[in-house]
C-alpha cells in the first residue's frame, strides 16, 4: 500500500497507478465502476491541464464539457463519490488535496 | 445581489509570490460563486502569456492556473491598453480572451467595484 497522509491523500503523487487507485477507493468503501474511472482519469487530464485540483464549481463544469451534460450535475458526482465529490475523487485520482474544496 | 470583487494584478508571474496569491484569491471565490472580476495592469500583464515554462524554476505554471479561471465562473478578465501597447503584446498573444481599457474605463471599474484588492 502507498504512503498516505492523515487525511488518506498519497504522499507521493508519483505513486499512483490504477491498483493504487483502488486500494484508496476500497479504503472508503468505494468499488470502482466504469462510470468512476472515467472520472477520476478526467480529473487527472484537469490536474496536467491547470496544476490545480478543482473545487467542486469547475469539476461540475469539466465534467459536464468532456463527458456530457447528463453526468455534468452535482448529483451525478455525488452519487459516484458521496459526500464531497471533488475531495475524495481528488484522492482517489492521486491529486494533491484541494485548496478551497466545496 | 453579490458583491462585485475586483482584483488588480500589477507584478509579473514569477519573482514573487503575489500573482500567486491574487490567482488563489480568484479561484476561491469564483468557487464561492463570488462576482469576481481581474485587472492586469503595468508589468502584470507577463501573467497573460501563453506558452509560459516555469519548469527551470521548479515553480507552478501559472499561466496554466489562470486558463483555470472561466471554469471557476470567472470571464470578466481586462487589461490595461497602454500597458499592453508599451511592451508591444497584442491580445492573441495572450492565454485568455481579454477587454483592453482606458485609463477613463479602468477608473470606471474600479468605480463599480465593491471590493477592490492589489497585488
Amino acid at each position: 500500500m502507498a504512503a498516505v497522509d492523515k487525511e488518506g491523500f498519497l504522499v507521493d503523487l508519483h505513486d499512483w497507478n490504477e491498483g493504487v487507485a483502488s486500494e484508496l477507493a476500497a479504503a472508503e468503501g468505494i468499488t470502482l465502476s466504469e462510470e468512476h474511472w472515467q472520472v477520476i482519469q478526467l480529473l487527472r487530464q484537469f490536474y496536467q491541464e491547470f496544476q490545480l485540483s478543482p473545487a467542486m464549481r469547475p469539476l461540475v463544469k469539466y465534467v459536464g464539457l468532456h463527458l456530457g451534460a447528463d453526468k455534468g450535475k452535482s448529483m451525478y458526482l455525488l452519487k459516484l463519490f458521496p459526500g464531497s465529490p471533488a475531495k475524495l475523487a481528488s484522492k482517489i485520482a492521486g491529486l494533491p488535496k484541494p485548496d478551497n474544496c466545496l | 445581489m453579490n458583491k462585485k470583487l475586483l482584483i488588480i494584478c500589477r507584478k509579473p508571474p514569477y519573482g514573487n509570490s503575489l500573482a500567486r496569491e491574487a490567482i488563489d484569491i480568484a479561484l476561491a471565490a469564483g468557487a464561492f460563486e463570488q462576482d469576481v472580476s481581474l485587472l492586469f495592469c503595468g508589468d502584470g500583464l507577463w501573467q497573460l502569456m501563453a506558452e509560459q515554462d516555469s519548469q527551470e524554476l521548479a515553480l507552478k505554471n501559472h499561466g496554466k492556473a489562470l486558463a483555470a479561471l472561466p471554469l471557476y465562473g470567472i470571464d470578466d478578465i481586462y487589461v490595461q491598453a497602454d500597458a499592453l501597447a508599451e511592451r508591444q503584446l497584442s491580445q492573441n498573444e495572450l492565454l485568455l480572451p481579454v477587454k483592453a481599457l482606458s485609463p477613463a474605463e479602468i477608473t470606471a471599474l474600479i468605480d463599480s467595484a465593491d471590493t477592490v484588492l492589489n497585488f
